[in-house]
């Protein structure tokens, strides 16, 4: 995902999530769909993770990431995105840690944006 | 009651354990490994306030007793008393970072679940309270049935009160229900608990998020770590140049004096020309080692590295490894000794035998004597563009060969060898923090110490090995004691080997010595041509003329071929051997290395002659 493209979603997103608070509290249909993958969950948008597709992980990875409290039910957001191709890794913030994965880890995960 | 004589401490990476080690043993740490893996294992004495001292040791940080790393399998190990001739702590100190007390308390369950002795230690609760974090301790005492402590390691805040907590510590009723609880379950315990016990709680940590996105910025962060290690490599280089020539002033006067005072002998020549050289020429990269190990454990301790990984975490995946290679690779341009030491940070141990494996592909100083030598040489020192010469060109491309050849060697290693499910890259990138001198100092001490020790025991041998080789038998009348020895019979074989790929007799002689030292080549090719100058850059220069005038340059070329891969690096060796617990890998990289060596001098000599070069 480009930068170029991060930036003008997060803008039209944060009117979006204003007008949500005043009507209801469903997830913005048009800007995030009510569930996506973790990788391509904008920058600066809360998310939880509602299901997590382990098989698709090795084992290891699969541990890794639950001891760093990354399972479903986890409130996450995505904070950083590395800076070469396809803007991986990926620095997530999880309660008061940041931490880093990769793309491959994070489509791994489904996640439904919630407001802040 | 008798008072405990071992303890360890216990908790999640980041959770400040080594600073409280440091603060409650002081500088009397034994450093080494644990029985059969490459875990570092660091122990001290506790000094106990009824007079006794324990064994405290600090056990690997770890999220789990679920290991999923080679240290987090001792720590559980360790921790359950399953290690071979490792007697199970009688306390275990928890660590807890109470900044990030929910987050560490799911491992504290689990290791208090055990019913063991147990003590937790609420560390770093000043930097919490700086994040707007303020934790009641009872709360969290009762809730965890252990006592709490709260303590600031760099500040030695709290550790009367922690050591004296250790020293009572009692066994408790172990909950056989507990030990069954699921990951999952801690997980809500572990909020409900944090919850309770944190009395308010503002803004989260603004100066972390500040400085994260200044150095994780998309063009800013890049640009600001090359800009770091400009600065790294210039202080390697320039800064420890005049500490270099102290310590081989130093060696020379101790030659001097030895000369002076020891009539001539063998043993006196095997003092001088065999021990002080020999030793003399690894020791010299003594002050680069500190000031490449001052920058990495600063950039450790305040938390950047973990940034520099993300970072450059892409990169290395191209190749199979992940960020965390990045550094050890890096440090490897100034000496491979501790870009291999620093390979332990790397958790994966796939990840980090490949980067062990194609550190010695990075250039390191000790190969720029021979290239210097052999470019000024041999190649015209003409300009190529305005402003870039061709000899420079030269040297540049051999870095960028070294670089090439090594992510291609680790293409192939991670699809053979070292193949196997990597856990990718997930690290948790931990706080910012502003690195305590006196940890700083006591872990370049014991970098210092490990390389020290490593020069004064296998190298030492290696180059009294070397010595015999090259002074037995005894020369008769007239005969150059060379020649004469077993090293000169060495070099006669060695040569029918290499003769292919253009080495004359000289160049096979120069390698054996610069098993010591790459840049021994250099002064052992000066001592076979009889090249005597008081000062080494007179000596390079007649050493230049000399070899211009007696190799083609297709030699000269498959010459510096070899030494992108020079393989007969012995302390490279022999650190490798000590890293990966065995003869396998070292023997391995050594075969590797000479094929790769062979293979790319052959096709440089043979390409050069073909083209008419020689």
């Amino acid at each position: 995902m480009g930068q170029g493209r991060i930036h003008p979603a997060r803008t039209l997103n944060f009117d979006l999530d204003q007008l949500l608070r005043m009507t209801c509290n469903k997830p913005p249909l048009m800007a995030a769909p009510a569930a996506m993958t973790l990788d391509l969950l904008p920058i600066g948008h809360p998310a939880r993770i509602v299901a997590v597709d382990w098989a698709s992980l090795a084992e290891e990875e699969a541990l890794r990431l639950q001891a760093l409290g990354l399972d479903e039910g986890a409130k996450v957001s995505v904070a950083y995105r590395g800076i070469f191709a396809g803007r991986d890794p990926i620095a997530l913030t999880v309660g008061r840690m940041t931490v880093a994965l990769r793309r491959a880890h994070a489509r791994a995960m489904r996640v439904e944006p919630i407001s802040a | 009651m008798t008072a405990p004589r071992s303890a360890a401490l216990v908790g999640n990476p980041n959770a400040g354990k080594s600073a409280l080690f440091n603060a409650l043993t002081g500088a009397r740490q034994k450093i080494a490994n644990y029985p059969g893996v490459t875990v570092e294992r660091k122990a001290g004495r506790l000094m106990l306030p009824g007079g006794g001292a324990l064994e405290l040791t600090d056990l690997p940080g770890s999220y789990g007793l679920n290991a999923t790393s080679p240290d987090e399998e001792v720590t559980r190990r360790v921790i359950l008393g399953e290690l071979p001739g490792e007697p199970a702590p009688e306390v275990l100190v928890v660590v807890l970072d109470a900044a990030n007390l929910e987050q560490h308390l799911v491992f504290a369950q689990e290791v208090i679940a055990l019913g063991r002795p147990t003590v937790v230690a609420l560390n770093m609760v000043d930097l919490a309270e700086r994040d707007g974090l303020v934790i009641d301790p009872l709360a969290l005492e009762q809730a965890l049935g252990v006592p709490v402590v709260p303590t600031v390691a760099v500040r030695r805040r709290g550790l009367a009160e922690l050591t004296a907590a250790i020293a009572s510590a009692t066994d408790r009723e172990s909950d056989p229900h507990l030990a069954h609880v699921t990951l999952t379950e801690r997980r809500v315990t572990a909020h409900a608990i944090a919850e309770a016990a944190i009395v308010s709680e503002t803004a989260r940590h603004r100066l972390h998020a500040k400085l994260d996105r200044l150095f994780l910025h998309p063009w800013l962060g890049p640009l600001i770590l090359f800009g770091l290690l400009f600065v790294v490599f210039q202080a390697v280089f320039a800064g420890a140049t005049p500490f270099a020539d102290a310590l081989e002033g130093g060696i020379g006067a101790l030659t001097d004096l030895a000369r002076a005072h020891i009539p001539p002998s063998l043993a006196r020549d095997l003092l001088t020309e065999g021990v002080l050289s020999g030793v003399g020429s690894v020791v010299v990269f003594l002050p680069q080692i500190v000031i490449l190990f001052f920058f990495i454990l600063v950039m450790e301790a305040s938390g950047y590295m973990a940034r520099a990984a993300f970072l450059m975490d892409r990169l290395m995946a191209g190749v199979g490894l992940s960020g965390r290679s990045f550094i050890p690779l890096l440090s490897s341009f100034a000496c491979a000794i501790p870009g291999i030491m620093a390979t332990r940070s790397i958790t994966d141990p796939k990840d980090r035998l490949t980067t062990i494996l194609i550190a010695p592909l990075m250039t390191c100083s000790a190969r720029l004597p021979v290239y210097a030598v052999i470019i000024a040489a041999f190649i015209p020192n003409r300009p190529v563009l305005p402003g870039i010469g061709l000899q420079g060109l030269v040297l540049l491309g051999l870095y960028v060969f070294g670089i090439v050849a090594a992510m291609l060697v680790a293409l192939v290693l991670r699809r053979s060898v070292t193949k196997g499910a990597a856990s990718g890259f997930i690290m948790e990138l931990p706080k910012y923090q502003m690195p305590r001198l006196g940890d700083l100092l006591l872990g370049l001490w014991q970098r210092a110490w490990i390389f020290l020790r490593r020069a004064g025991t296998i190298i030492f041998m290696v180059t009294v090995v070397l010595w015999i080789l090259l002074n037995f038998p005894r020369a008769g009348e007239g005969e150059n004691q060379v020649d004469a020895s077993i090293a000169g019979k060495i070099a006669n074989g060695l040569a029918v080997v290499v003769e292919p790929i253009g080495f004359n007799r000289d160049i096979a002689l120069s390698l054996i010595p610069a098993m010591a030292a790459r840049e021994v080549a250099v002064s052992s090719l000066a001592t076979s041509y009889a090249v005597g100058a008081d000062d080494e850059e007179a000596q390079a220069q007649q050493l230049g003329e000399r070899l211009k005038a007696d190799w083609s340059l297709p030699t000269a070329l498959a010459f510096l071929a070899w030494f992108v891969f020079a393989p007969q690096c012995m302390s490279t060796i022999a650190v490798t051997r000590r890293e990966t617990n065995g003869w396998k890998w070292p023997g391995f990289m050594l075969l590797y290395l000479f094929a790769l060596a062979y293979l790319f001098a052959g096709l440089t000599y043979w390409t050069a002659v073909w083209l008419g070069l020689g």
